[in-house]
């Protein structure tokens, strides 16, 4: 690893001066012909990003996250656009000539070879001297944990041997970057769960860039350090996961990830960067509103579940507060789930923490009131 | 050989439920009926299947005295020692196993090309191909030996040592890439992917790991072949003009006596094929 580690050390501080970022896509379009018609399955995606960072492209089946990262590693070519590796375009180089490595869903261990030959051959490849080769491999499977089980086929391991297998093969061509598609897509829970520590762990001692496609918002929030949501072809926000979380840019983002709890109504008093939004029902919510907001103007309002406080009381003063009748509760262990339904036919989910004896607050029927901070709350462009 | 094994199971879940206390002696009897009856019938197949195997083996070391070689007149090992006796036979020989191993080897470069191409690619005319090669296993060898002798007489072809290859070709092509495809199809198309992003060509991409795990097929796709070619007679005889190949030679030789050399050299090439059907199940299983 020294030599590699060396280069690594330079680049951080080259990267001060002039941060070129690792992968750049810029207004990248992928169409297909099926049956005669022509089918977006990317429409437009522009991105950066930067070494060594954690990125995660998160959405559901078809969204044309797989997509962006075959253009990425070479496998799909761009009906438009551009894609950059580390300021060079790439756009028209083959798969094999791109300093990017990849790990498939389904790992794609060569059957034929042992775990020793899995992993040198991408150097074999560059045809880098033997020395080298058994130098590195065996540091590479050293971190992945497989050391004393170089001679053994991928069909004689466990799926979690076989995709440390698969990440030592790509990353001991220690590349520009690494490509992870779904690769814990096919792992029991636990193992999974261990695993995104693990992937997280190896990030951060190699320091490699990593891009990760995954459909599971809590891989995404678990390791990523930003997250490019994706729907239907675009990326719908790109931002931090706190951030993503907290404020989720659409109705898409605040649906998919996590629960989400909708509010429509009309915005009234719009100013200083908040407005009351009048709902169907004459309950009027204060929330935090972008300068897109208009007098008038139709609003959607989000509130997370855990953010709303379930009493039988009015609230005080001072806090967004909406009324409605408790139609399911359901325990969970370390925290009680309510459905509410509101007076103008709203379905709201609140999650309240198990911290107390007689947790439960209200129980199926029950009238109740739910509130929250406005700065909790926000609105979202429908 | 499914068929003896089946009976097997339900015989033996009753002999498991037999121990139970309900089950009364006249069960536990059948139980033991069934049983014998599967392992006499098993070797009664075996039986069937090596009896005429063994009787041209043994009719190699037959002392015989007239022409013909069917009453057993005592053991002699001196048929060995004059194999080359009958110098058009051991021509028929050379000519049957030089056609075999060129056909073979023609045979599976174009049905492994062939196999992939179907296995991997979607094209026009694809479904035309499919039935070609069907209709290519499926046809009778005596319309295709027929068919093949009036293409080569009207195309002014003298038929002869290559027509014969070229009909050997013609009707293996399609098992060879019948076997290759079904190879090709199960592959994941991400491990050849993989290699092209760990720096690989298309060439080297084939070569390293592409054939390697379509080789089994390949290897049984060639075995056919060769077995196919070796012993064909029919289309063989439509196509030979001249050229005499073993089987030909022998049923020649039938009228007047087919002499204990055919026993022997029967025996070698069936030594040759037990051997490489041996070999080929360790190797099968060690690369799997």
């Amino acid at each position: 690893m020294t030599e590699t580690q060396a280069g690594k050390e330079a680049a951080p501080a080259a990267s001060d001066i002039s941060p070129v970022p690792a992968i750049e896509l810029d207004g990248v379009v992928k169409e297909y012909q099926a049956h005669g018609e022509v089918v977006q399955a990317v429409k437009g995606v522009s991105l950066s990003i930067a070494e060594g960072e954690f990125f995660s492209m998160l959405g559901p089946s078809g969204c044309g996250k797989t997509t962006t990262m075959r253009m990425i590693a070479g496998f799909e070519d761009p009906t438009r656009g551009t894609v950059r590796l580390q300021g060079q375009d790439v756009t028209d180089v083959a798969p094999n000539k791109r300093d990017v490595n990849m790990v498939f869903q389904s790992y794609a261990l060569f059957p034929h070879m042992n775990v020793w030959e899995n992993v040198a051959f991408g150097l074999r490849r560059k045809r880098v001297p033997e020395q080298e080769i058994k130098r590195r491999v065996g540091e590479m499977l050293e971190i992945v944990d497989l050391t004393g089980r170089e001679k053994r086929r991928p069909r004689e391991m466990s799926g979690g041997q076989q995709q440390r297998v698969a990440l030592a093969r790509a990353l001991v061509n220690n590349p520009r970057a690494l490509l992870l598609d779904e690769p814990l897509g096919a792992l029991d829970l636990k193992l999974r769960q261990a695993m995104q520590i693990e992937l997280k762990r190896i990030q951060r001692e190699v320091g490699i860039t990593f891009v990760y496609v995954t459909h599971d918002q809590n891989e995404a929030l678990t390791m990523s350090d930003r997250i490019a949501v994706m729907n239907d072809g675009l990326v719908e926000q790109l931002a931090g996961p706190r951030e993503i979380y907290e404020r989720p840019a659409t109705k898409f983002v605040a649906g998919f990830i996590g629960t989400s709890n909708l509010l429509s109504g009309t915005a009234e008093e719009v100013g200083g960067g908040t407005a009351v939004i009048r709902m169907g029902d004459g309950d009027r919510v204060l929330v935090p509103v972008g300068d897109a907001t208009v007098q008038g103007g139709a609003v959607e309002v989000t509130v997370r579940p855990e953010k709303i406080r379930i009493s039988r009381e009015e609230p005080a003063v001072g806090v967004s507060a909406v009324r409605g009748t408790v139609s399911e509760v359901v325990y969970l262990g370390t925290y009680n789930s309510y459905a509410v339904n509101l007076a103008g036919g709203t379905e709201f989910t609140v999650f309240e923490q198990n911290a107390h004896d007689s947790s439960i607050t209200a129980e199926r029927g029950d009238s109740v009131w739910l509130s929250w901070q406005p700065h909790h709350s926000y609105a979202i462009g429908s | 050989m499914s068929g003896p094994i089946s009976p097997a199971l339900p015989a033996r879940s009753e002999g498991a439920a037999g121990l139970a206390p309900s089950a009364g002696p006249p069960r536990r009897r059948r139980v033991r009926w069934g049983d014998r009856l599967l392992f006499g019938y098993t070797w009664l197949v075996l039986v069937w299947l090596f009896a005429p195997i063994a009787v041209m083996i043994a009719f190699g070391f037959n002392d015989t005295k007239s022409k013909s070689n069917v009453n057993w007149q005592g053991f002699t090992l001196k048929w060995w020692g004059r194999l080359g006796d009958y110098p058009e036979l051991t021509n028929a020989v050379v000519n049957s196993i030089t056609i075999a191993l060129l056909a073979t080897v023609i045979t599976t470069v174009l049905g492994t090309l062939m196999g992939i191409a179907l296995g991997r690619y979607r094209f026009r005319g694809q479904a035309v191909t499919n039935l070609v090669m069907f209709a290519a296993i499926s046809s009778p060898e005596l319309v295709m030996g027929a068919s093949l002798l009036s293409l080569f007489v009207s195309l002014g072809v003298q038929t002869g040592y290559v027509t014969i290859m070229l009909a050997h070709v013609l009707f293996s092509v399609s098992f060879v890439a019948v076997t290759v495809r079904a190879r090709v199809v199960g592959l994941d198309g991400s491990i050849e992917e993989a290699a092209r992003d760990l720096g690989a060509s298309t060439w080297i991409t084939f070569w390293r790991v592409t054939f390697p795990m379509i080789l089994p097929g390949v290897v049984s796709g060639a075995l056919l072949a060769f077995a196919l070619s070796i012993d064909d007679f029919v289309i063989t005889q439509f196509t030979s003009g001249a050229t005499v190949t073993f089987p030909l030679w022998i049923y020649g030789a039938v009228r007047i006596g087919v002499p204990p050399q055919v026993n022997i050299l029967g025996t070698l090439i069936f030594a040759v094929g037990v051997v490489i059907a041996v070999v080929n199940t360790f190797t099968s299983r060690r690369r799997t």
